[in-house]
């Protein structure tokens, strides 16, 4: 009830100028004032700059997802072939026409009858309980399908982004600024890391490492061991890309005068590049992280497939074949949701590494 | 030169040395292959020290004095090649150290001070951390003794609330407090030498004065201190010897009263006269601007019409602003003021004080809150874009940056053509007739005009960003800290050029600045500002002679003096007994 009055009270613009006021008669429950410290900051949740903030990411996530969502069910419902044919089929494991009675139950039962914006709505409110239908193929709900092989993609996905990282940062921080011909060679390497085909490496890493030297399972098992290949697959076009971004911010903060100051108390230069200037290198390789989280997620089919892992990437590759559409919509929309959380997670990221950007 | 050291015996105390450095050659390799070549940047260089006493390196950028300081730690840059007959500091030989000898001297023995603590001390860590990092470096105390040493030792450099402080980030501190902030840090194991590195350029001149103190203060404690600065006025205030550097060797050296007032090198001269102070109001400050009055008997640019009509005109200017934590921020607060035609009015003020932002009003790109501007009597603000339009050549502006201002791809005669107006010089020929004259009346060569901005020094830069601002033929030149990235050298022949354009057009001059001595050179009339208020206004006879209001006053104590009018130094040789005592 106070949290009420606050909120309402003080969210004319005017009234916020005098912060000692409304500290002082700001009621006797308010869980978000504190008394004492920084009295001109506003202490009700609206106007929070911060609060207003987070809650803005979070109405644009839930947009992405919804948009994501949409795009999905019109690929479903507009795609030609009727959809209780498709399911007949696949439960028959046979194509051929059905009848109109064959029909009938299945259109009653996934009410493909309804119009199409019944149906949508629908879709909506199933997807927002958590239901994202049922498989065509496994006949088992679709979360129930997704939840059995996420957690080794998800696994494949955070072990690739961190090979990336090091990689690129035990390049960076031994190569950058050093001698001309050490960092353009390094530079080099870092572009034709970043334009190589995950495919052909997979492929050369199993024949290499796997095959040859024996060094790795070939089928990569779910222990540690079988996920270093499938994760440098991934990990090593991505350590390419990030090296070249952070590069340019690395070499920028070398020149700066707190390294030198750094320098000055007695600092070695090893020092000084891990303990100050790669803090300050790392924001634009944050920033693709994000996109690379979700990309990695996604592209994990690859790395999957070549070391025969499980995982949600052979699902959606049987789902795809088989059309099975609300597998794969599922998929499409975990992937958005993780596109968006992998964004927030950098947003916050952000501040931690660079705190001026909290008042910005 | 080496009366440093038979001085301070004449004095009475044989002071420990802590710094002999004869004919120090630095270079830089630059480019490659055929490319090749050799940048020797500093020249034969001498230089001693002893304990307690302040040796003050002075020349203007370029002259090699920071590639000097830097050597003496050790870190001359990449490429450099390091020779010298001696290089003795803290009694080591320094010229044959290795690296892990060198990390072990720096921090302990030999502390170090760059300029401008935003960007020196690591703008993402709290300050208390980089203290700490100095301590931690050299093996000092563990992880909790460190902090509470931190602590004390911002309190020791005068940093109050030092708890508080030690865990904010530089972006949180004043100027004054961050530069503190940073010099405790090169001093947190007492090193017995102390390299300042322009400690005091980015600051306002009452924080210059404390800082300056706090320096003082080390010295008397017996802390060897290499000043580097391009300005001789705050050199003056702490140097016992001073050497000049030009174009990398010294061309002058020995007791700091020596130079600075009875400079033998031609160069020091020229540097002391071209400080622009009270002396010299009303005169020239290069060599040629003299040659130039005496040549055409020019009127002495004081004498002006003291009842002309004011052109620009400021009623209760008010501006805010609201921060992001929702607090409103008056930056100009009931300021008024009038701009008479062929007068300077300068506006002085420290940093924050809102001196930029009544320029912004004035030149009508910022609509003020309350009040208003009159340009010749008629609505300046308060009016809709279309009106202002026609009359918009009348005021026009010079930044201190002026290569932001430029399109990087346009060479110079491109930029001037583009501010002048299409009406006035309907035809191609007689254009590029004006973009000729007014490259000639700010002194620019008809080469120059091919020049892209990048190619340019930072004058010539200034002169173009000043042909600009007089294409239109303006009443009114807003000057905001014009100059104030100048070389003194530069700097006096643009406030020179700026004096001459006046009195042959008839301009007047907004002339915003921190800088006291140049608005007092400048200014007819001076306007204080202090946190968006004018404190004080009034002719800069009055302002500067009998300040009434307490700031200025302030202002005017913290101001660092070289004490002598230019018509009062004299060569050494002729110089009084009482003054240059040791010359001999």
């Amino acid at each position: 009830m106070s949290t009420f009055n606050n909120v309402t009270g003080l969210l004319p613009k005017g009234a916020r100028n005098d912060g000692a006021g409304s500290t002082a008669g700001g009621g006797p429950g308010g869980a978000a004032s504190q008394p004492g410290r920084r009295p001109p900051r506003p202490n009700n949740l609206v106007t929070s700059p911060g609060l207003r903030r987070a809650a803005g990411r979070l109405l644009t996530a839930v947009g992405v997802v919804w948009a994501a969502a949409t795009f999905t069910f019109l690929i479903q419902a507009l795609l030609p072939g009727d959809r209780a044919t498709l399911l007949l089929n696949q439960l028959a494991g046979q194509v051929q026409q059905r009848t109109a009675a064959e029909l009938a139950p299945i259109n009653a039962k996934y009410g493909f009858d309804d119009p199409l914006i019944v149906q949508y709505f629908r879709f909506l409110a199933d997807l927002a309980t958590g239901n994202l239908g049922v498989s065509y193929q496994l006949h088992k709900p679709v979360t129930e399908v997704i939840g059995d092989q996420v957690g080794p993609t998800i696994g494949l996905t955070f072990a690739s982004l961190l090979v990336a990282w090091l990689i690129s940062a035990v390049v960076i921080v031994g190569t950058a600024r050093r001698s001309r011909a050490v960092s353009s060679v390094a530079s080099g390497l870092e572009a034709v890391a970043a334009g190589l085909p995950q495919y052909w490496l997979g492929v050369i890493l199993l024949v290499v490492f796997a095959l040859n030297l024996g060094w790795f399972p070939v089928v990569g098992g779910s222990g540690l061991a079988g996920l270093v290949l499938p994760a440098l697959t991934l990990g090593i076009p991505l350590a390419g890309f990030l090296g070249q971004v952070t590069r340019t911010e690395f070499e920028k903060g070398m020149d700066q005068p707190f390294a030198l100051s750094a320098r000055m108390r007695g600092m070695g230069d090893t020092g000084v590049r891990l303990r100050h200037v790669l803090r300050h290198s790392v924001l634009p390789g944050v920033t693709l992280s994000g996109w690379a989280l979700g990309s990695l997620f996604s592209g994990a089919v690859i790395a999957e497939s070549i070391f025969s892992r499980p995982g949600l990437g052979k699902v959606l590759v049987t789902a795809v074949n088989s059309r099975d559409l609300p597998v794969v919509c599922g998929i499409v929309i975990l992937i958005a949701a993780i596109y968006v959380l992998a964004n927030l997670l950098v947003d916050i990221a952000y501040t931690l590494i660079d705190p001026r950007l909290k008042n910005s | 030169m080496t009366a440093t050291l038979e001085q301070t015996a004449t004095a009475g105390t044989v002071r420990q040395e802590l710094l002999n450095v004869r004919n120090l050659d630095v270079s830089f390799s630059a480019g490659r292959g055929r490319n090749a070549r050799l940048n020797h940047v500093v020249k034969g260089v001498d230089l001693r020290l002893a304990a307690g006493e302040c040796l003050a390196i002075v020349g203007e950028s370029g002259s090699g004095k920071s590639v000097t300081a830097r050597t003496l730690v050790g870190l001359p840059g990449a490429n450099a090649a390091v020779q010298a007959e001696r290089l003795e500091l803290a009694g080591h030989q320094i010229g044959t150290l290795g690296e892990r000898q060198w990390r072990q001297l720096r921090g302990r023995d030999i502390g170090f001070v760059l300029q401008d603590a935003l960007v020196s001390l690591d703008p993402l860590r709290p300050v208390g951390k980089e203290i700490e990092e100095a301590l931690r470096l050299h093996g000092w105390g563990n992880r909790r003794s460190r902090a509470a040493k931190a602590v004390e030792l911002l309190a020791s450099v005068g940093v109050p609330q030092p708890e508080l402080r030690a865990g904010q980030r530089p972006d949180e501190l004043s100027g004054g407090l961050r530069q503190r902030a940073l010099i405790a840090s090169a001093i947190a194991l007492d090193p017995r030498i102390l390299i300042a590195d322009e400690p005091t350029t980015a600051l306002d001149v009452t924080v210059q004065a404390q800082i300056l103190e706090l320096l003082g203060r080390m010295k008397e404690r017996g802390t060897g201190i290499v000043l580097i600065s391009h300005d001789l006025s705050v050199v003056a205030t702490l140097a016992d010897h001073v050497a000049v550097m030009q174009g990398g060797s010294i061309v002058e050296q020995g007791p700091a009263r020596h130079v600075l007032y009875h400079p033998q090198h031609e160069y020091t001269q020229a540097l002391l006269d071209a400080i622009p102070s009270e002396h010299t109001k009303g005169t020239p400050l290069t060599k040629d601007g003299r040659a130039r009055i005496t040549a055409t008997s020019r009127r002495p640019r004081t004498a002006r019409p003291a009842d002309a009509p004011p052109v620009l005109r400021a009623e209760g200017l008010v501006k805010s602003y609201q921060g992001h934590d929702g607090a409103v921020r008056t930056v100009v607060d009931d300021v008024s003021f009038e701009l008479r035609a062929g007068e300077t009015l300068g506006i002085v003020g420290e940093s924050g004080s809102g001196k930029s932002t009544t320029a912004k009003i004035a030149l009508a790109m910022l609509e003020p809150d309350a009040g208003r501007v009159l340009l010749d009597g008629a609505a300046w603000t308060g009016i809709s874009t279309a009106a202002r339009r026609s009359r918009r050549r009348s005021v026009t502006v010079v930044y201190q940056d002026p290569l932001s201002s430029f399109d990087p791809r346009w060479n110079a005669e491109r930029i001037l053509l583009d501010a002048i107006s299409r009406r006035d010089f309907p035809g191609e020929a007689e254009r590029a007739a004006r973009v000729l004259e007014l490259a000639g009346q700010v002194g620019l060569q008809v080469e120059h005009l091919a020049k892209h901005p990048l190619q340019l020094s930072g004058g010539q830069r200034q002169r173009l960003a000043i042909a600009r601002a007089l294409a239109p033929e303006p009443e009114v030149i807003v000057l905001d800290e014009a100059v104030s990235a100048l070389d003194v050298s530069v700097q006096a022949q643009v406030l020179d050029l700026l004096t001459d354009l006046q009195q042959e057009l008839g301009l007047s001059y907004l002339f915003i600045s921190h800088d006291l001595g140049v608005i007092h050179h400048m200014s007819d009339r001076v306007l204080v500002m202090k946190d968006g208020r004018a404190v004080e206004q009034g002719s800069a006879e009055d302002v500067f002679n009998r300040p009434r209001h307490p700031y200025t006053r302030e202002l005017l104590a913290s101001l660092p003096k070289l004490g002598l009018a230019p018509g009062q130094r004299t060569p050494a040789a002729a110089a009084t007994p009482t003054i240059g005592g040791s010359s001999s």
